[in-house]
């Protein structure tokens, strides 16, 4: 048996360290670990909880406009107010452009290289792990060129989103109640102009490119299956009622459910907190880090829904709202072509009825309605970022925030096993996976990839009683 | 071959960049001046970070840089980038540093808590690195470090208090190590863009680093106030002020702590020039500042005691920042509003 250890994991956000079992050429056993912890929930303790929507987005820089969005549907819960539907609008337009840079910068700059072989000298795309880069030449090179082509394209998705967010990484403007820029008609015209040119590359360029990766890497289709339970809290509001574009539901042991919030748990068997936390609603989760615990091997806790692993991601979220052409692809679609497949068909998804969200807008309108904060409430605030399930709660007491936890899509995908032993997503998509040869891992890091890890999301915890011990190292 | 002096460099920086970036301009300075140099390598490595300062530097490039940050300087390694992962990249890392005259750039604040803990960055001898052992080594050994982003700079958001895990930003960490490697500054949360480009460019066209204020950041991008520079400054003179988020007026109330940030969004924009915060109707949180996120929160409540003397004590000088005149009325309407209860608190 060779034990094989990828520390760090790069092209992935955050640290992370992976380390599987291979046994007759393929893995057996896999354990994923986040490597960097800072405590931005325990900062915001004693907070203005408005401050929360600014703090949040510092979890993490690819995304931060998840976790804005989480944030302030919490606080507008806690506050008990809405936007108006200019507000509601200019969010999603916000979200969903960022969700076109996400899924264009993971394909073609976070995973393509494992898939297309780069030029063999230039730093840092050189060098790199060997194995089985099959690509024809001609789709190789024009890989390579989409690679430079799309670098640009995951620019004016930013500069779309800055539009109406005022700028981008850390936009501005999304707050309780809603937006603070407001709608005219050039502004409009400004972001209809560059989502256009995005709905090409997205048509012309990124589907095609995902498709001719998979028609050659066609095995990838049965590797990474994983847990095969889909959790999505859903997103994008298309109307003051609460209907969203992608449906909030979950597909647990091959059939679709209801998704209740309160059967979400966070388990902490096997990471280094104290197992207080063990089944408790992220709501009132407190959390004590315990650095020698026995057995323990990651800061990620193990969120699970009904006391079962699930995925979170655009395979979950676009499964769970019935996409036809994901369903058709049956059992294959839980692979690791299927993950990148679904994220290029959501970002066309979502690109194309930004269009119609776009047209809703009406200038001079108002964006956000007044707030006040409130002495004693708790908030909840769901929602996806382009990683997959997100969800924000919030206790306010006193006017301040007395209480906050995130529980974001990487502690759902990279947890490690809980309670009843049963390993994360990421841990049960590596078992089975065939390893050539154990320097040149480059099928685990596939399989890895597949799941857009963010590691900085899902570490971001500590104790509330600002004690921290010398924390083990191995 | 004409080269660009030091003059010229600092216009073209400080020059507005609505329409042509920054990197699209330095572009053919740097191809042709940092060759002659051999290509210097640089490694870009990330601590307690969010990876915020990274895209937004991707922002900036393009296809062109692309073939700088390849070709002309050798990147030889970046945690989003590099193709190479686990021992290979360890590998590529410790090469760089055992060749020598290398630049680094640390994105990141480094957690120096119970040795440095909080932050692995791989395994060496089947133990962990942390962070901050990574950036003493590293730091030491190379040509000048550019501290990206505030965290990296001052300690950020995850130095905020209670400071979990200790976190500094690298000047610290090198006082209190007697490193003595020179440090630039690009604070911001993140940076724009053409301010790491233009930094970095600086560092490589002149071997030196460029003139810094006294919290170590380019003059040339760091040199003016928001205050004085806001496109809501007209409501501010005339008292107008906005009571809730996209109302018109001065953002004073709802949080803004223009008066207390340097930097030059305002005019270079962010995001190809398309909007900045203060244009979107957000009020500044002074993200450029040693002293973000606590000396700004809370966000969205006005600065304490705003009134005139903390304005100036926290300005650069009286003169420079608001003008003689200025003050006064200020002054005037202030305390005015402070007598109607206008700027009272909550």
């Amino acid at each position: 048996m060779a034990k094989v250890i990828v520390d760090p994991v790069t092209r992935i956000e955050g640290h992370l360290k992976i380390e599987v079992e291979v046994e007759g050429g393929q893995v057996v056993s896999a354990h994923s670990s986040g490597t960097l912890f800072r405590g931005l929930e325990l900062i915001l303790q004693g907070h203005d909880p408005r401050d929360a929507q600014e703090v949040v987005q510092r979890i993490c820089g690819v995304c931060p406009i998840g976790h804005a969005t989480a944030a302030t549907l919490a606080l507008d819960d806690a506050f008990d107010i809405a936007p108006p539907s200019n507000g509601r609008i200019i969010r999603n337009l916000i979200l969903g452009a960022n969700y076109i840079q996400s899924h264009i910068l993971h394909f073609y700059h976070l995973a393509a290289l494992d898939y297309v072989k780069a030029p063999d000298t230039i730093a840092p795309l050189a060098p790199r792990y060997e194995g089985d880069y099959r690509l024809p030449e001609e789709v190789n090179s024009a890989a390579v060129n989409h690679y430079i082509q799309a670098l640009e394209m995951r620019k004016k998705a930013h500069e779309m989103l800055a539009i109406f967010g005022g700028r981008m990484p850390g936009q501005r403007a999304i707050v309780p109640g809603g937006v603070t820029e407001t709608v005219d008609a050039e502004k409009i015209l400004e972001f209809k102009f560059r989502l256009q040119e995005l709905i090409s590359f997205i048509n012309n360029v990124y589907i095609p490119d995902v498709l001719a990766v998979a028609s050659v890497y066609k095995d990838w289709l049965d590797i990474g299956r994983g847990c095969k339970n889909l959790l999505a809290y859903g997103a994008f509001p298309v109307d003051d009622n609460g209907t969203l574009f992608f449906t909030r539901g979950c597909y647990t042991g091959g059939a679709d459910r209801d998704f209740d919030p309160a059967k979400v748990t966070e388990d902490v068997k096997y990471s280094w907190y104290d197992d207080d936390t063990i089944d408790k609603h992220p709501g009132e989760s407190v959390i004590t880090p315990a650095p020698d615990k026995e057995g323990a091997y990651s800061w990620l806790k193990a969120p699970r829904y009904d006391g079962k692993v699930h995925e979170v991601g655009p395979l979950a979220r676009i499964w769970i709202s019935k996409d036809q052409q994901l369903r058709a692809l049956g059992e294959k679609a839980f692979s690791v072509m299927g993950r990148h497949a679904a994220r290029a068909q959501e970002a066309k998804m979502v690109a194309e009825a930004m269009l119609d969200w776009l047209g809703q807008l009406e200038p001079g309108k108002p964006t956000c309605n007044p707030h006040k904060v409130p002495n004693q409430a708790t908030g909840m605030g769901l929602t996806e970022a382009a990683r997959g399930a997100l969800g924000h709660w919030i206790k306010i007491e006193a006017g301040r925030v007395a209480k906050y936890n995130a529980v974001v899509p990487t502690t759902w995908n990279g947890s490690p096993r809980d309670e009843q032993g049963q390993p994360g997503p990421i841990e049960q998509a590596l078992v089975g996976t065939p390893v050539k040869d154990p320097n040149n891992p480059i099928e685990v890091v596939r399989v890895v990839r597949a799941f857009d890890p963010c590691i900085a999301c899902a570490v971001h915890v500590i104790t509330p009683d600002r004690k921290l011990r010398k924390f083990r190292v191995y | 071959m004409k080269e660009l002096s030091r003059r010229d460099f600092l216009k073209l920086c400080a020059g507005s960049a609505a329409a042509v970036s920054l990197s699209q301009a330095l572009l053919p300075e740097l191809a042709r001046a940092v060759p002659a140099a051999g290509n210097p390598p640089v490694l870009w490595i990330q601590g307690a970070s969010c990876t915020g300062c990274s895209i937004s530097l991707l922002n900036s490039v393009q296809p062109d840089i692309l073939k700088i940050l390849t070709e002309v300087i050798s990147l030889k390694f970046h945690p989003n980038v590099s193709a190479a992962a686990g021992e290979l990249a360890m590998r590529v890392i410790e090469e760089t540093e055992a060749a020598g005259n290398y630049y680094l750039v640390v994105e990141g604040a480094v957690p120096t808590k119970d040795g440095g803990i909080y932050c692995t960055v791989g395994e060496r001898d089947g133990k962990h690195l942390t962070f901050l052992d990574r950036v003493k080594e590293l730091g030491e050994n190379a040509a000048a470090v550019l501290a990206v982003g505030t965290c990296a700079a001052y300690g950020g958001i995850p130095a905020a208090d209670p400071n979990p895990t200790g976190c500094k930003g690298v000047q610290d960490v090198f006082k209190e190590e007697g490193i003595n490697t020179p440090v630039l500054n690009i604070s911001g949360c993140p940076p724009h863009p053409d301010w790491i480009v233009g930094s970095l460019a600086h560092v490589l066209l002149f071997g030196e680093l460029p003139e810094v204020d006294k919290l170590g950041r380019p003059k040339v991008f760091y040199g003016k106030l928001v205050h004085d520079n806001c496109p809501r400054r007209q409501y501010f003179d005339n008292s107008k002020f906005a009571k809730s988020f996209s109302e018109p007026g001065c953002l004073l109330e709802i949080g803004c702590k223009g008066p207390q940030a340097h930097c030059d969004s305002f005019d270079r924009q962010w995001n190809g020039g398309v909007s900045w915060c203060l244009k979107a109707g957000a009020p500044c949180i002074a993200c450029t500042e040693k002293g973000f996120p606590d000396d700004a929160t809370p966000f969205y409540a006005r600065m304490p005691g705003v009134p005139l003397p903390n304005i100036t004590a926290s300005a650069d000088a009286v003169g420079a920042v608001l003008g003689a005149a200025v003050v006064a009325g200020i002054g005037a309407h202030l305390v005015g509003n402070i007598a109607t209860g206008r700027l009272g608190g909550k």
